[in-house]
């Protein structure tokens, strides 16, 4: 999948790309086994640096952000974030987002054949500004039992996201960009973003613009998903967004999601779950995890790889109809292709 | 009045060796329905109840909501329900002070009938006043809204079996309204979780789910972002919870709940949670049974004051045309009904609106029909009026 700006070329030493692999907690170590099997299985041109990265200190995680620096592209899965711990204790994954400047986090969601599903043809396109909105961690009790909490939209962030959906609608041939937005309560806030939107917009005369409040969105995604095609939005509505089109084209465990800064690119699945309820008992769906790897390679300009992989799995997934809730193993089927 | 004369019956009556048991109660069948689910706490009946007669302030509201309001008055009427309407109109004025507020003999009015129905209120851009919802809101302290969500036979969609309820904290959080923009290109909204608001809601969840046989409450949440805002939250929601051990609690993720909600809603039974989760979540859930013309809603406030509202829009293209479907407010009033605790009119009337809806031979355009709103209504009387 290409990216806005030209970014430097993909560090390739002895013509092998090495990628920061952050296993994560729940189902990422898992589902990134299978990943690295499947790569070594393909001699796919890729060396994984393993970072892990536990909870405790935020040593552990400034190093694997530094490993990322170094070689330009990850592939994570999900660091748990206990929420009882006090707030000084920050999320990982956010700090990650938020260090790195992965300003744009992508996910493509459509229906896939071999997936029973309420919906069909489902094709909707998620782009959700990564960085600031409600995910500020900027909190304070002022008066004890009062607490506030900020949600910053700055003018730059919201053109920047603002920019590259439409880049991206342009460079996939799609037709329309639909905001969504609270700016009927939050007029400032989301009226500021809702404003850069629109300014993008005229820059782009050929793709249809128009916005749509969130909880009207979420009522049109569970009645008629296929009327939207581009979707742009800041950080919580995203998150809401996403979940919900994941759950209507099969699941957490189907839709894959890329992070995409200026300099960095950090792929993981699109819903960011980990998956502690079913870790290590090998029924974790890897689908997710291998497409985002398919996205990674295109990232690395590995087309034909990616693309052999890409079919190998959805091939595995519509032909032989493997049934999404029934409890089959994972292994065998990474070896399908 | 009656008071005395009753216990000197009494007395006499026991003089010459009778007794009557339970001469003060006026035994309510404890009917709770599954679809509306009666929102009556512990408290005592509302002042305005005379001879049987309740007084509800009614207000029409905008666009179609004359229309559907007098449907449902012809409605209640053919079910001669014990309801006396009180129309007000609350069309912002700018008050001493300088403030907005409502119109004072609206305020009066509800102040004193302590229930209210509500159809839909425009809230014209740049008129210069808030939304007149939050301007309710404000009024009158309502600081929970629930929405209870259940799958209508006879309209489809998608989605099946769904029966679930949403209470969600209606008067901080992300909707405080808080905004600056402190330099030019940058803006800050202020989200606000206060100690008190979430503990009032969380009661409110409980013993509503104690009050209508629910399994389980489920805080929906952020804290792994918003550490310390939901994190309070979370914190008075199990504080509570220890008050009512046998309802079940849980806590998820919002994108969690969003993602299970849509592959599988059956999971889920009440759910509690602050301003803006509870808003999208909400409408998620009317999307899951079919839309905001068929979602009731009611908002409760402090002072035992409650009104119910169809939540949809003011739809200004069929405006006056006949052509609006009334069972949102239809619903909702179904659910000041069981509120008020009057089960048996509550039951005659939904039993009317859901066996008209699955006989799908007279529906509004909406549902899929062709009929006019007042063809509707006169069918679901004709209904009621059978069923005597």
């Amino acid at each position: 999948m290409a990216t806005v700006k030209p970014l430097p070329p993909p560090a390739k030493y002895g013509g092998r790309h090495t990628v920061t692999l952050i296993p994560g907690d729940g189902i990422g170590p898992e589902l990134l086994n299978h990943v690295r099997e499947l790569f070594r299985f393909s001699c796919v041109p890729v060396d994984f640096e393993v970072v892990n990265v536990c909870s405790s200190t935020e040593d552990d995680i400034n190093n694997a952000i530094t490993a990322i620096r170094r070689n330009g592209v990850a592939l994570k899965g999900n660091i748990e974030t206990l929420h009882t711990l006090p707030a000084s204790h920050k999320s990982r994954n956010n700090l990650l987002r938020t260090s790195l400047d992965l300003y744009a986090n992508v996910m493509h969601c459509k229906s896939l054949p071999g997936v029973q599903t309420r919906h069909n043809n489902i094709d909707i396109m998620i782009i959700r500004e990564n960085t600031e909105g409600e995910y500020s961690s900027l909190e304070h009790e002022s008066v004890t039992g009062v607490v506030e909490c900020l949600k910053i939209i700055t003018r730059t962030n919201s053109l920047r996201i603002a920019e590259y959906a439409f880049k991206l609608a342009r460079e996939k041939g799609r037709k329309r960009v639909t905001a969504v937005h609270k700016a009927n309560i939050m007029k400032l806030g989301d009226g500021l973003f809702l404003q850069c939107c629109r300014e993008v917009a005229a820059g782009y005369p050929d793709i249809a613009f128009d916005a749509m409040i969130v909880d009207n969105t979420t009522m049109q995604l569970v009645s008629k998903p296929q009327q939207f095609d581009v979707m742009v939005m800041p950080n919580l509505y995203g998150n809401v967004v996403s979940n919900v089109c994941a759950g209507l084209v099969g699941g957490p465990g189907l839709v894959p999601g890329a992070n995409y800064g200026h300099d960095y690119a950090v792929f993981e699945t699109a819903t960011r779950n980990t998956g502690k309820s079913i870790a290590d008992r090998n029924i974790a769906n890897p689908t997710a995890m291998l497409l985002a790897s398919c996205m990674m390679l295109d990232h690395l300009k590995l087309y034909d790889y990616a693309t052999m992989i890409r079919n190998a799995v959805l091939t595995t997934m519509n032909e032989t109809r493997v049934r999404l809730n029934s409890p089959r193993r994972c292994s065998p089927h990474t070896f399908h292709n | 009045m009656a008071g005395p004369w009753r216990s000197t019956i009494l007395n006499l009556l026991e003089k010459i060796g009778l007794r009557i048991k339970d001469p003060n109660n006026i035994t309510k069948p404890k009917e709770v329905s599954r679809v509306m689910g009666a929102m009556k706490t512990q408290t005592t009946q509302p002042k305005s109840f005379s001879r049987g007669m309740q007084t509800v302030t009614l207000i029409p509201g905008d666009g179609i909501g004359p229309e559907i309001s007098t449907a449902v008055m012809k409605i209640f009427e053919a079910a001669k329900a014990p309801i006396q309407w009180e129309e007000k109109n609350v069309t912002a004025i700018k008050g001493p002070g300088g403030k907005w507020i409502i119109p004072p003999e609206a305020k009066e009015s509800m102040d004193k009938n302590k229930i209210g129905l509500k159809g839909p209120l425009k809230t014209p851009i740049a008129a210069g006043h808030p939304s007149m919802n939050l301007l309710l809101r404000k009024t009158f302290d309502l600081y929970a809204n629930v929405r209870p969500c259940m799958s209508i036979e006879g309209y489809k969609t998608p989605y099946t079996d769904v029966d679930l309820v949403t209470i969600r904290e209606n008067t901080e959080g992300e909707y405080s309204g808080i905004e600056h923009t402190i330099v030019d290109g940058v803006v800050q909204s202020i989200k606000l979780i206060t100690e008190d608001a979430s503990r009032k809601i969380a009661e409110y969840a409980f013993e509503y789910a104690k009050n209508n046989q629910r399994a389980s409450v489920t805080a929906v949440h952020k804290a792994n972002i918003m550490r310390m805002s939901d994190g309070l939250f979370l914190r008075k929601c199990r504080q509570v919870a220890e008050n009512y051990r046998d309802i079940k609690f849980t806590e998820m993720y919002l994108d969690t709940v969003c993602l299970n909600m849509v592959q599988d809603p059956t999971q889920f039974d009440v759910l509690v949670m602050p301003n803006l989760y509870g808003d999208i979540l909400s409408d998620l859930c009317a999307g899951l049974i079919g839309g905001l013309g068929v979602t009731p809603s009611g908002n409760i406030g402090a002072n035992n004051v409650a009104i119910f509202e169809s939540v949809h829009g003011t739809a200004p293209d069929i405006a006056g045309l006949d052509l609006a479907n009334p069972t949102a407010l239809l619903l909702s009033a179904v659910m000041m009904l069981r509120h008020m605790g009057m089960h048996d009119y509550s039951k005659k009337i939904e039993t009317a609106c859901f066996n008209t809806i699955r006989d799908k031979k007279v529906l509004t355009g909406d549902l899929g029909g062709k009929s006019k709103c007042s063809e509707f209504t006169a069918e679901i009387c004709q209904r009621v009026r059978d069923m005597d």
